[in-house]
C-alpha cells in the first residue's frame, strides 16, 4: 500500500532530556522519522523539551515546540496544531507513557488524533506485565515463572513460593527503574517497596531468576501487509542479571545454531504479531539456559529503542526511518534499501563483521553509589566498534570508551585493586605472581563473581592467574565463546611480552635499545596483533618504546589498516552508502576521492560532561560543509548519535577517536583539514599530536587552545587585557597545595588540569579537606598538575558564547546562571537574556569576551565563564571550542551558531554569513539540568563543582517566571500550585529565604520547617508548622515525604555526604519524586514560576513562531 | 600453523591457515551470506563439487551436533572462512568444526580476507578454485585449476542420489517444531521423492505436514515411480547443471499431468526444462538466508533460504500454460511457478530452510492441499 493521503499533519513526541536509559538514540530516531515523513510531504509537528537535539532544529520539523513533554503541554500543542495523527514510538518510554496517559485522558479522541506506529492496546499489552504474560502464554511461549504483587506483603509471598534469588520488575518504568535482583527477604522488601513506588500502576512482577542465562535481543519490523523481518540479532556478553543497556553486547548472535536462531526468530515474529504492533520496529528479549537450551521470553518494547539504534548502526539498516514510513502506510517492499539502492527494504541484513557495544559508566561522580551492575540501568553512554573478528571489535571498543584504556589491558593503565601495573616490568612481575599466589587468585575470582564496570579487566587477571575459561565461566557465567576469545588476546599478549623479553635477555639493552626488540617481532605476528585489535599504545608498552616508534615501524612494514564497508548484505550487492570501519586485511572497499574534504571528529561515547550537545555541533558542521560544497567525513564511535547516521555526512568512519585511529583515516583520506573544536574534549585531547604529525587543524589554532588551557599563559593573557581572575596557583605536590591555598585564602576551588565536566573538582574550605583531595586527585590525572583557585563566595556566574572569524567576534548569548558560582556550569540553570545584570556589566562582558577572542585568534566558537562579585567581573575559564550551551543558545536566539562556526572554520567570514550583531531575543529561555539521581538511590543530590547532570531541558516563554516553570516541568520537577512546602535552609541563607517564604505563604502554600528555620520564620511573622528531623523521632519529615503530604522541598545544604540527615531527606525526595530545590536562587525563581502559573497559565509557541518575525532575515540566511 | 592456499582460475591467490583436513581439492568457489547454519550448509548435497566461502567471518562457534545435518556427511569440497572459533559453545555440540572436517577429509582455509574474495566473485562471477595444503606454489595450482572441470554442463545428481529407495520417517526435533501446527488427524498422503541430492529437512518437513515419504533414485524411471502408486511426486534440490540431467527431465515429462508434483530448487529447474523451458547460469548465484521473495498472489514478502547457481529463464516458459507465482525482489528472477492446467508447482528457493527462516512453510501445506484437491476432483491416476 502506498502512503496514506488522509493524513496531512503528524505530531511526533520526542523523548525529552537525556537521562540514564534514554540517551541520544531518540534524537537519532526522531530526526530520522521527521526527515522521512517530511520527505513524503507530511507536515511535522514536534514536541520535545531537549534543546540539545538535532530534531529540535527548526529545519527538521515544520513546527517545533520546545515545551515540556507532559500530557498538559501535549494537549496544548494538539489544540493549537490540530494534527491528524500522532507518532509516539520515536520518543522512547517517555513518548509511549505520555501517549498512554493522553489516551486514558481522552485527549486524542477529543481532538480526533489517530495514534500511528503502535496503538493503545499494543502498547498496553507489551508494557503491562500481566497482559504481556498472558499474551505470551497464548502463543505458546515459555516465560520465567512469575507472579504479580501489588503490595510488599504479596511480593514476599510470591518470592517465597518461587524461591530466591528472584527478580523484581515494576510495570511501566523506563530502563528498569526500581527493578532489582534479590537474594534474600531483606533485599526483597527494599526493592519491592521502591518498585511499587516507581510503577505508575503500583504493580511489580516477582520473577524466577534466570541470572546467568544467555541473553539475546532481536530487532523486528512489521508492515501493514504483515511482512515481518529481523533486522539484527544481538547476544549479550554479560549474561542475564545485568540490564542490557549496561551489558557489553555483540551483533550478530554468536552461539546459536540455525535451529536455535530460527526458533528465536519465529518467536519474535509471533510476539510482534500477538502484541499487535501493526507497523514499525520492536525489540524482543530472550534468555536461554546454557545447559539445556530452554528459551524464555523476557520482554518486548513496541517502539524504537537503544537497541534498535544500535542495530541500525550495526547493520546499516535505518530502523527508525523505515518505521516512520511504515507508520504512514508503506510496506517494506515499497521502500528501497538506501545502501544497495536496487534491493527493497523487505530483507534481513547479513553482516560480515562483528559489532561490539560497550557501556560507559560515571560512578566516580557519585559518592556512595552502588556500582554493582544489575537489572536497573546505570550507564550514561556507550561506544560501538566494528571489526572483522570479535577480538578486534572488542579491543577497539575498549579504546573507544575513552576511559584511558587502549585495549584489553596491557596499555600501562592496568590496576589490580589499586596496585598500578604501569610498566612492563610491573606487569610481568604481576603475571608471575598471580600464577602462584593463592591470595591473589582468590581475590580475582571473588571480584569477577559480581558484575561491575571494570570486571572485564579482572577477567584478564584471572587468565594471568592461570584459570581456564571453564573455571571463569562457573563464577561469572560469561559464555565460553567470549572468554576463549579473550584468552586468545591474552595468549597473544604473552607471546609479544615473551619476544620483547627474549630480546632483552639476549642482547645488551644499552647498545641495541628497545627498538631492536620491536624489530625482532615477526611481521606475521605484528599483523596478527593488529588483527586482534591491539593498539600501537599497547604494542609500545610491551616493547618499552613509544607509540610513534611503533607506528613508524608498522608503516615501514606495511602493516596498515584497510577500510571495509558496512553494506547490509555482506558484499552480495554493490553498495552506495559510504559507511566504513578499519581492519587489518588485504583490500580496501573504498577509494578516496580527489574532492576537497573536511574531516569532523565527533565526541565519542556520551558521558557526564560531554553529551549530545557536542554531537549536535558536529552534525551542524556536516550540514554546513555540505552546503559549502566540501566532502564531509565524520569520525565517531557513538552509536546513539545523529552524527553516526550515514545520512549525515558524505562519509562515515565508525572508529575509535584515538590518535592512532584518527591519524590512520587522515592518512588515507587526506582531508584539507580536521575540525577538533566541536566534539568536546575528546578531539581536543589529540589535536596536539595530530598537528605534530602534519595534520591541519581548522579553526582556532592548537597554540591558542593551549594558551587557554595553560594556566601561566592564560594568566598573562588576562593580564594583558586587564581582566581579573580569581587568585590562583598551579601545584604538583601536596605541600605546594597547602602553601598555595594559604596564600590565596580559603575557600579554594581545586581541580586537575585538562578535564571536562568538572571531573574531580571540589571546593576546599579548609586544609584537612585539601589534603584529602590531593591524595586522591593527583593520582587521578597522573603527572598532570592540580589547579587551585580562590572560590568567590556569593558571586553570580555567567557564561558567554561567542563566535569569531579572526576579524570580528559576535556574542551568541550571555547566560546568567540561576545558581551561584561554585556549582558546575553544566549543572546550573541559566537564562537568556540575563535577568539581573546591569547594562554596564553586560556591555563589559561583551567587550572582554571580544578581546579574548581577538587575543586567542579564535576562529570558530569560544565559551567564557565569568563570576560577578560586587560588580567586579572575574574570568573563570575560557574554552576556545564549542560549549555545551551552543545548541541552547542557538535555539534561544534563532541562529545556528555551530553551523556558522563550521563555515567560519572553513574560511567564511561572519559578514558574508550575515551574522554581525548579537541577537537580543524578547522572550526568555531557561536551560535546566537533569540529573540521574533516581537511578542511584541514597546518593546525595546537592550540586557542586563536579558536574552530575546527564541532560538538559529548555523552557521558553515571554516572561522569566513562565519560562522557568516550564523548564522545571520539563525536567520532571513540576512545581506545585498549592499545598505544602518544606523549608529548611542553612544559617547563611536564612535572610534570603524570608521573602521567599512570605510569598509562598501569600500564594496559599502551607509551610513546614525543622526547628531552626521554623523559629526563624515565625519570628519574622511567617506562619510555619514545625516538623521533626529524621533523627528527632516520628512522625518526621521523612514520613511526610513518604506519605506524599509534602509538595515542594527547599533545602539548602549545610554539609555534604550521603550520611547526613538532610542528604537523606533530599534523596528521599528523589525517590518519591517531590521537587527538591537546593539553592536559594532556584527557590526565588521557583516562586516566580509558580506565580506565573497561578496568574495566567501557559501558552505554547513553536520555535519557528518565536523566531519568524524577530530574526526573519537571519533565519533565512542560516536556518 | 599449517599453511593453506586458495587459488582461483583467474589467478587470484589467498594464503591462509589450514584447518580441518589437509589435502588438495577443486571446485566451484561460491559464497553463502547466512550468518548461522554452517553445519547445514556443509552437509547440503547441492554444494557437491563446490568450495563454499562463508561471508560471516566467525565460524565454528557452536560446533557440530548430530541432529542438524542435511545428509550424513559434509558434501562441500572445501570450506573457506575468516576465523575458526577457538572454542565450541553450545549445549548440543558433539564435536568442533575443525575435528568434524578433519574426520570427513574436508580441507578448510582460514585467516584470509574473505570479503575481498566475495567482492571478487560478486564482480567477476563464480570461479573454479583449488584449496591446497600440499602444493603451495600459486602458479602450479593455477594450472591445475584451469584444467579442472567447469560446472556448466555437468551432471552431479548421479554423484549424490540414493542407490536404493527407502522410507524416511525421521521428524523434526520436538523443541524446534515451534510454532506448533495444527496437523493432528489429517489425511496422510503417500508421496515419492526423487532424490537428486535431497536435504533431510525437506523430508522431515514433508513428514511433519502429513506425507508418507518414499525416497527414490533420480535415475528411477517413470514406471518405477508410478509402480509405487504415489498420491504425489516431489522433485528435490540437487547440485550441478540441471540441463545436464536429461534422464531426469525425461522422467518428469512423463509424470506431468499424471500426478501432482512439487519441486524445490533443482526440482524446480528440472520441471521447467520438462515443460519446455530453459535454464541459465547466474553470475554468482543466490546463496543465503535473507532473500526477499514475493508471492504474487498474496503480495506478501517472505524471507527465504536460497542456494542455486542456475535459474529458470522466465521468457522460455509458455505463458499460456505457466504462471509465475513468485519472484525474487532483489533481482526480479523467477522464484516459483505453477501450471495452469496440471496439478504442479515449484519454487527455486528452500521452504524447508535449514539454514534459514521458516516463512515459506506454507508451501508444504499448499502441496498437501494440491493433492487433496486433485483427489477430490477425481483426476487421480
Amino acid at each position: 500500500m502506498p502512503k496514506r493521503t488522509d493524513i496531512k499533519k503528524i505530531l511526533i513526541i520526542g523523548s525529552g532530556p537525556i537521562i540514564i536509559g534514554q540517551g541520544c538514540e531518540f534524537d537519532y530516531s526522531g530526526t530520522q522519522a521527521c526527515k522521512a515523513l517530511k520527505e513524503d510531504g507530511y507536515e511535522i509537528v514536534l514536541i520535545n523539551s531537549n534543546p540539545a537535539t538535532i530534531m529540535t532544529d527548526p529545519n527538521i520539523a515544520d513546527q517545533t515546540y520546545i515545551e515540556p513533554v507532559t500530557v498538559e503541554f501535549l494537549e496544548k500543542v494538539i489544540e493549537k496544531e490540530r494534527p491528524q495523527a500522532c507518532l509516539p514510538t520515536m520518543g522512547g518510554q517517555t513518548g509511549l507513557n505520555i501517549a498512554i496517559e493522553a489516551c486514558d485522558k481522552g485527549i486524542f479522541e477529543k481532538y480526533g488524533v489517530e495514534l500511528i506506529g503502535a496503538d493503545y492496546n499494543a502498547i498496553k499489552k507489551a508494557e503491562n506485565r500481566e497482559e504481556f504474560k498472558a499474551a505470551m502464554k497464548k502463543i505458546g511461549l515459555d516465560l520465567p515463572q512469575s507472579d504479580f504483587a501489588y503490595t510488599v506483603e504479596e511480593a514476599e509471598a510470591v518470592a517465597d513460593k518461587l524461591g530466591y534469588p528472584i527478580v523484581v520488575r515494576p510495570s511501566f518504568t523506563l530502563a528498569g527503574s526500581g527493578s532489582g535482583i534479590c537474594f534474600n527477604r531483606d533485599e526483597l522488601l527494599k526493592v519491592a517497596r521502591l518498585g511499587l513506588e516507581y510503577s505508575i500502576t503500583t504493580e511489580v512482577l516477582i520473577e524466577e531468576s534466570v541470572i546467568g542465562w544467555k541473553e539475546y535481543e532481536f530487532e523486528v519490523m512489521r508492515d501493514t501487509k504483515d511482512n515481518v523481518v529481523i533486522i539484527c540479532s544481538i547476544e549479550n556478553l554479560d549474561p542475564m542479571g545485568v540490564h542490557t543497556g549496561d551489558s557489553i553486547t555483540v551483533a550478530p548472535a554468536q552461539t546459536l545454531t540455525d535451529k536455535e536462531y530460527q526458533r528465536m526468530r519465529d518467536a519474535s515474529l509471533a510476539v510482534i504479531r500477538e502484541i499487535g504492533v501493526d507497523t514499525g520496529g520492536s525489540n524482543v528479549q530472550f534468555a536461554v539456559n546454557p545447559k539445556d537450551g530452554r528459551m524464555v521470553v523476557i520482554e518486548m518494547n513496541p517502539r524504537v529503542s537503544r537497541s534498535s539504534a544500535l542495530a541500525s548502526k550495526a547493520t546499516g539498516f535505518p530502523i527508525a526511518k523505515f518505521a516512520a514510513k511504515l507508520a504512514v502506510g508503506y510496506s517494506l517492499d515499497e521502500i528501497s534499501n538506501d545502501i544497495t539502492r536496487y534491493t527493497p527494504a523487505s530483507f534481513e541484513p547479513s553482516i560480515d563483521y562483528c559489532v561490539v557495544k560497550i557501556p560507559r559508566f560515571a560512578f566516580e561522580k557519585f559518592e556512595g553509589v552502588d556500582d554493582t551492575l544489575s537489572t536497573q540501568m546505570k550507564s550514561v553512554g556507550e561506544a560501538m566498534s566494528i571489526g572483522r573478528t570479535f577480538k578486534e571489535a572488542f579491543q577497539k571498543g575498549l579504546r573507544s570508551l575513552e576511559i584511558k584504556r587502549f585495549g584489553f589491558g596491557g596499555d600501562g593503565y592496568d590496576e589490580f585493586f589499586g596496585e598500578k601495573l604501569n610498566t612492563k616490568e610491573k606487569l610481568v612481575q604481576f603475571i608471575q605472581k598471580a600464577k602462584t599466589d593463592e591470595h591473589i587468585k582468590e581475590k580475582i575470582m571473588h571480584y569477577i563473581s559480581k558484575p561491575k564496570a571494570d570486571r572485564l579487566f579482572y577477567l584478564k587477571f584471572a587468565f594471568y592467574a592461570g584459570f581456564t575459561s571453564e573455571e571463569i565461566n562457573k563464577v561469572c557465567f560469561i559464555d565460553l565463546w567470549f572468554l576463549e576469545n579473550m584468552r586468545q588476546i591474552v595468549d597473544l599478549e604473552m607471546e609479544l611480552l615473551h619476544i620483547s623479553e627474549t630480546k632483552h635477555d639476549s642482547s645488551s639493552r644499552v647498545v641495541l635499545g628497545n627498538q631492536s626488540a620491536l624489530k625482532n617481532i615477526d611481521l606475521y605476528l605484528l599483523r596478527k596483533a593488529k588483527q586482534y585489535g591491539f593498539s600501537d599504545k599497547q604494542l609500545a608498552f610491551y616493547f618499552d618504546t613509544t607509540e610513534s616508534k611503533v607506528r613508524k615501524f608498522r608503516e615501514k612494514s606495511n602493516v596498515t589498516p584497510v577500510y571495509k564497508l558496512v553494506d547490509t548484505c555482506a558484499a552480495e550487492f554493490k553498495a552506495y552508502t559510504p559507511y566504513f570501519y578499519s581492519t587489518y586485511e588485504d583490500e580496501h572497499d573504498v577509494t578516496p576521492t580527489q574532492n576537497k574534504k573536511i574531516m569532523i571528529l565527533g565526541g565519542g561515547p556520551n558521558r557526564i560532561g560531554q553529551g549530545i550537545e557536542f554531537d549536535y555541533c558536529c552534525v551542524q558542521a556536516a550540514f554546513a560543509f555540505k552546503e559549502m560544497g566540501f566532502e564531509t567525513i565524520m569520525v565517531n564511535s557513538n552509536p546513539e548519535t545523529v552524527s553516526t547516521d550515514y545520512d549525515t555526512s558524505d562519509k562515515l568512519y565508525f572508529e575509535p577517536l584515538t590518535f592512532e585511529d584518527v591519524l590512520n583515516i587522515v592518512q588515507f583520506e587526506k582531508p584539507l583539514g580536521v575540525i577538533v573544536q566541536l566534539g568536546g574534549q575528546t578531539p581536543l585531547n589529540i589535536s596536539n599530536e595530530l598537528e605534530k604529525n602534519g595534520v591541519k587543524i581548522l579553526g582556532t589554532s592548537v597554540a591558542s587552545i593551549d594558551m587557554a588551557e595553560d594556566r601561566n599563559k592564560f594568566k598573562k593573557l588576562l593580564h594583558r587585557i586587564n581582566l581579573k581572575q580569581p587568585a590562583n596557583d598551579i601545584v604538583y605536590t601536596e605541600k605546594e597545595a597547602i602553601r598555595a591555598a594559604n596564600e590565596i585564602g580559603y575557600p579554594v576551588v581545586v581541580r586537575p588540569s585538562y578535564v571536562l565536566g568538572g571531573r574531580a573538582m571540589e571546593i576546599a574550605y579548609d586544609e584537612d579537606f585539601l589534603v584529602k583531595y590531593m591524595k586522591t586527585a593527583v593520582s587521578l590525572s597522573d603527572e598532570q598538575p592540580v589547579l587551585i583557585d580562590k572560590f568567590l563566595e556569593n558571586a553570580s556566574e555567567v557564561d558567554v558564547d561567542m563566535i569569531a572569524d579572526g576579524t570580528i567576534g559576535v556574542v551568541g548569548g550571555i547566560m546568567e546562571h540561576v545558581e551561584e558560582a561554585g556549582i558546575h556550569s553544566g549543572d546550573s540553570a541559566c537564562v537568556i537574556p540575563p535577568y539581573s545584570l546591569s547594562p554596564a556589566i553586560k556591555s563589559e562582558l561583551r567587550d572582554k569576551t571580544e578581546q579574548l577572542a581577538k587575543e586567542l585568534k579564535v576562529k570558530g566558537l569560544m565559551n567564557v565563564q565569568y563570576a560577578i562579585q560586587n560588580d567586579d567581573i572575574y574570568c573563570l575559564e575560557v574554552n576556545p571550542r564549542a560549549s555545551r550551551t551552543i545548541p541552547f543558545v542557538s535555539k534561544a536566539i534563532g541562529v545556528p551558531l555551530a553551523k556558522l562556526a563550521a563555515k567560519v572554520m572553513a574560511g567564511a567570514k561572519l559578514k558574508e554569513l550575515g551574522f554581525e550583531e548579537q541577537v537580543h531575543p524578547k522572550h526568555f529561555s531557561v536551560k535546566e539540568s537533569v540529573f540521574p539521581f533516581i537511578k542511584f538511590p541514597g546518593v546525595d543530590i546537592i550540586l557542586s563543582p563536579e558536574m552530575k547532570s546527564t541532560g538538559e531541558v529548555m523552557g521558553i516563554d515571554e516572561d522569566f517566571g513562565s519560562a522557568f516553570y516550564k523548564s522545571q516541568d520539563a525536567a520532571s520537577a513540576q512545581l506545585p500550585s498549592s499545598g505544602t512546602v518544606f523549608v529548611s535552609v542553612k544559617d547563611s541563607d536564612k535572610s534570603r529565604i524570608l521573602p521567599i517564604a512570605k510569598r509562598l505563604h501569600e500564594m496559599g502554600f502551607n509551610i513546614i520547617s525543622t526547628k531552626g528555620t521554623a523559629s526563624f520564620l515565625s519570628e519574622a511573622n511567617v506562619p510555619v508548622e514545625p516538623v521533626l528531623k529524621i533523627a528527632e523521632g516520628r512522625p518526621n519529615i521523612a514520613d511526610f515525604i513518604r506519605n506524599s503530604t509534602v509538595n515542594l522541598i527547599i533545602n539548602t545544604p549545610n554539609g555534604k555526604g550521603p550520611m547526613l540527615d538532610e542528604a537523606k531527606i533530599r534523596s528521599l525526595a528523589v525517590s518519591f519524586q517531590v521537587p527538591c530545590i537546593t539553592t536559594v536562587q532556584a527557590a526565588e525563581c521557583a516562586v516566580m514560576g509558580i506565580k506565573a502559573k497561578q496568574e495566567k497559565g501557559f501558552k505554547v509557541q513553536s520555535l519557528q513562531e518565536y523566531h519568524l518575525n524577530k530574526n526573519a532575515e537571519k533565519a533565512s540566511i542560516s536556518l | 600453523m599449517k599453511r593453506a592456499m586458495l587459488v582461483l582460475e583467474d589467478g587470484l591467490v589467498f594464503e591462509g591457515e589450514s584447518f580441518g583436513a589437509e589435502g588438495e581439492v577443486f571446485g566451484e568457489v561460491v559464497f553463502n551470506t547466512s550468518m548461522v547454519g554452517y553445519q547445514e550448509i556443509l552437509t547440503d548435497p547441492s554444494y557437491k563439487r563446490q568450495i563454499v566461502v562463508m561471508t560471516y567471518p566467525l565460524i565454528g562457534n557452536y560446533g557440530v551436533n548430530y541432529d542438524d545435518v542435511e545428509s550424513s556427511i559434509p558434501q562441500v569440497e572445501g570450506f573457506v572462512i575468516k576465523e575458526l572459533s577457538p572454542v565450541v559453545s553450545n549445549y548440543r555440540s558433539k564435536q568442533s568444526l575443525g575435528e568434524y572436517l578433519y574426520d570427513n577429509a574436508v580441507p578448510g582455509i582460514q585467516g584470509i580476507d574473505t570479503r575481498k574474495l566475495v567482492t571478487h566473485l560478486r564482480d567477476n562471477g563464480v570461479k573454479r578454485g583449488v584449496i591446497s595444503t600440499i602444493d603451495l606454489d600459486a602458479d602450479s595450482l593455477l594450472q591445475k585449476v584451469i584444467n579442472s572441470p567447469e560446472m556448466t554442463g555437468r551432471d552431479l545428481v548421479k554423484e549424490v542420489t540414493t542407490f536404493e529407495s527407502y522410507q524416511f520417517d525421521e521428524t523434526l526435533l520436538p523443541e524446534f517444531t515451534w510454532p506448533l501446527l495444527e496437523l493432528k488427524k489429517r489425511e496422510v498422503f503417500n508421496i515419492v521423492c526423487i532424490d537428486s541430492g535431497i536435504k533431510r529437512n525437506i523430508l522431515r518437513k514433508l513428514n511433519q505436514h502429513g506425507f508418507k515419504v518414499t525416497v527414490v533414485s533420480a535415475t528411477d524411471t517413470y514406471e518405477d515411480i508410478m509402480s509405487k502408486n504415489p498420491d504425489g511426486v516431489f522433485l528435490s534440490n540437487g547440485p550441478g547443471d540441471p540441463a545436464a540431467c536429461d534422464y531426469l527431465v525425461e522422467t518428469v515429462k512423463q509424470l506431468i499431468g499424471k500426478v501432482p508434483i512439487f519441486g524445490i530448487c533443482l526440482g524446480h529447474q528440472i520441471l521447467a526444462l520438462a515443460l519446455g523451458g530453459q535454464t541459465y547460469k547466474l553470475k554468482f548465484g543466490h546463496r543465503g538466508a535473507n532473500h526477499p521473495v514475493m508471492d504474487l498472489e498474496t503480495r506478501k514478502v517472505e524471507i527465504t533460504a536460497q542456494n542455486h547457481g542456475f535459474c529458470v529463464d522466465v521468457d522460455s516458459l509458455d505463458s499460456k500454460d505457466i504462471e509465475v507465482t513468485h519472484i525474487n525482489l532483489n533481482d526480479k528472477t523467477c522464484e516459483g511457478f505453477r501450471h495452469k492446467r496440471h496439478p504442479l508447482f515449484s519454487v527455486q528457493y528452500h521452504p524447508e530452510s535449514s539454514p534459514g527462516p521458516h516463512d515459506s512453510d506454507y508451501l508444504f501445506e499448499r502441496f498437501h492441499q494440491l493433492i487433496k484437491n486433485n483427489q477430490a476432483s477425481g483426476q487421480k491416476v
